[in-house]
């Protein structure tokens, strides 16, 4: 069954249209991965599955759910959970408390006044749980913003985590990064996929990345799916290879 | 200190011994404030502002987000403890609970059609909002007495059951039924930043996209903080009017809004005891330099100047503050001590 199905999706803003008649369904477990040039539209398509803005037609289903004119709270509520591709973090606040807000939240204690001393204990197993998951383990205490770009990537995923999504969405996780934090990053991804089979769904510009992850590839390209399939087959694709070397050329 | 406290880095709020020496020297006021040419009513309205300047600073430090406009809440407190005193019964607590819950009640209702504003926006209205109870305590003169203000009340002692303590004729006394207040009312405070629902205050603050994409109805929350924050507000309008005696129209302008503003910033928004620093340096620069303003405007700018001259000073301190120490004057002594 499809944790997410988007149905003819289309946005424009204006003359322009951004998206045009998109369609997706990611399974259960799988790693889906978004490519295409620099303007094909990814990062809309994004949050249009986030909820950041509505469609301007089509529809969305979550989980069975149509979301498709949920306010993104409430799609986070119903277990989306999104990074964007310019680091979101709360920067004046340490890795643990970017995390703990996160548990709390998840946790239904959003509005919670105080916490009983057991629910104290849980939030803070999940928080020390998620910082060793995405290598933060003894920075906890640093405050977020003063840390190396990969490691604020790895904190935004951990507060992503923390609300124990049934999707995950990531918008370009290695952007701007160098060799060493590239690799963390996707074997931290590789770790959430193999071992917690997690549903994810990333646009991601590196294609060893891309290759090296994905159970399935979609291809956007000036806002239309132009392709869609195995790592493979995409590699083997014309059309694709057409779209990136005549952009590249 | 539990695995619930957040390792805090700059709020001096929770290291123990700033914190003793904060509460000894709010303890001890009426008895050292007479050597450095201070009295206990300066005293009280150093608590009193300084419990406003921390109130719109749970808004403005911790939520981040400025209203312009939170003298109205202080007055709608100060007029409904004059009000309920004058028309309703001779009971201080009553009064005061009575400000508390108008201010409150208000603070809901205009909060509800202001939070889905931002930045500049936020703020114009809630100054809006804040004239509009300006003119209605300086036009409806039968009720709020008009421009003359609000007499004719006086704070009642306070029956403890077994004792009763006069707050009226012994101004220590009612120095320390402040302090209580301000003491149970910053408790609360620091008690709901330090909760959960505290910590999506400070996620809004610092990122709102990244709060809302955590699941936070972000408008529900700034609602609450909102009314929160105008209810502590209130609390402080009640205990002005009682220091009074009387409620000024004054209280409510958008002026005084400001001034409120000024004080949370000079002391340091960023900090939870900041605001109160900044009160009470305020406070008394304008006790101290409206006596002396004229004395020094003449003297040394040869301005035949006149006792509002004190705000000269005070903006001077501002400007100064603001362009070289961000993080205000508690900053300032903060980083002295690292």
């Amino acid at each position: 069954m499809s944790v997410l199905e988007v149905k003819n999706v289309t946005k424009s803003f204006g003359s322009l249209v951004a998206v045009r008649e998109v369609s997706i369904a990611v399974e259960r477990g799988e790693l889906r991965a978004v490519i295409g040039p620099n303007g094909a539209g990814k990062t809309t398509f994004f949050n249009l599955i986030s909820g950041f803005f509505p469609p301007t037609a089509g529809s969305i289903i979550f989980d069975g759910t149509d979301v498709t004119s949920l306010a993104p709270h409430r799609r986070v509520r119903l277990g989306m959970a999104r990074t964007f591709q310019i680091t979101e973090i709360f920067p004046e606040l340490t890795v643990a408390e970017n995390v703990r807000i996160s548990a709390e939240v998840a946790a239904g204690y959003r509005l919670r006044p105080w916490l009983g001393r057991a629910e104290a204990a849980r939030v803070q197993g999940r928080v020390d749980a998620l910082l060793s998951l995405a290598g933060l383990a003894g920075k906890g205490d640093r405050l977020v913003g003063e840390l190396a770009h990969g490691d604020q990537r790895a904190a935004e995923i951990a507060m992503a985590l923390a609300l124990e999504p049934r999707l995950l969405l990531l918008d370009e996780p290695t952007a701007g990064m160098g060799e060493q934090e590239t690799y963390e990053i996707a074997q931290l991804i590789r770790r959430l996929h193999r071992d917690s089979k997690l549903t994810i769904v990333l646009i991601e510009h590196d294609m060893r990345v891309v290759f090296h992850l994905a159970d399935r590839i979609t291809v956007l390209d000036q806002g239309r799916l132009l392709a869609e399939g195995t790592p493979d087959a995409i590699a083997a694709n014309e059309a694709v290879q057409s779209a990136y070397l005549g952009k590249a050329a | 200190m539990t695995a619930v406290t957040l390792p805090e880095t700059p709020r001096i709020g929770y290291r123990p011994l700033a914190l003793a020496v904060i509460w000894l020297l709010l303890l001890a006021a009426p008895y050292w404030m007479p050597f450095i040419g201070g009295y206990t009513a300066l005293g009280t309205r150093i608590l009193v502002f300084g419990l406003a300047a921390m109130s719109l600073n749970f808004l403005l430090g911790f939520t981040g987000v400025l209203s312009f406009g939170h003298a109205a809440y202080f007055g709608l407190g100060a007029y409904g403890t004059g009000l309920a005193l004058k028309f309703l019964a001779p009971s201080t607590p009553l009064a005061l609970l009575l400000g508390v819950l108008l201010g409150a009640v208000a603070g809901a209702l205009l909060g509800a059609l202001i939070v889905r504003r931002r930045g500049v926006y936020f703020a114009m209205v809630t100054i809006a909002f804040g004239q509009v109870f300006y003119f209605i305590a300086f036009r409806w003169h039968d009720v709020t007495g008009g421009d003359d203000g609000l007499r004719g009340f006086q704070r009642q002692p306070l029956h403890l059951g077994f004792t009763t303590i006069d707050i009226l004729g012994n101004a220590t006394a009612f120095y320390y039924f402040v302090l209580f207040c301000f003491a149970l009312a910053v408790a609360l405070m620091a008690f709901l930043l330090r909760s959960p629902f505290g910590h999506t205050l400070l996620a809004i603050r610092e990122n709102e996209r990244r709060a809302r994409f955590l699941g936070i109805p972000i408008e529900l929350h700034i609602w609450l903080a909102f009314v929160v924050s105008c209810a502590f507000i209130a609390l402080a309008g009640g205990l002005d009017a009682l220091l009074n005696n009387f409620a000024n129209p004054r209280e409510l302008h958008y002026s005084q809004s400001g001034e409120i503003v000024i004080m949370a910033v000079l002391g340091g928004m960023r900090s939870f005891w900041g605001p109160l620093l900044g009160a009470a340096v305020f406070i008394s620069l304008e006790d101290y330099l409206s006596a002396s303003a004229e004395r020094w405007s003449v003297q040394i700018f040869n301005w035949p100047g006149h006792t509002l001259d004190w705000m000269f000073w005070i903006g001077l301190l501002f400007v100064i503050v603001v362009l070289l120490f961000p993080r205000g004057l508690l900053g300032v002594l903060q980083r002295g001590k690292t």
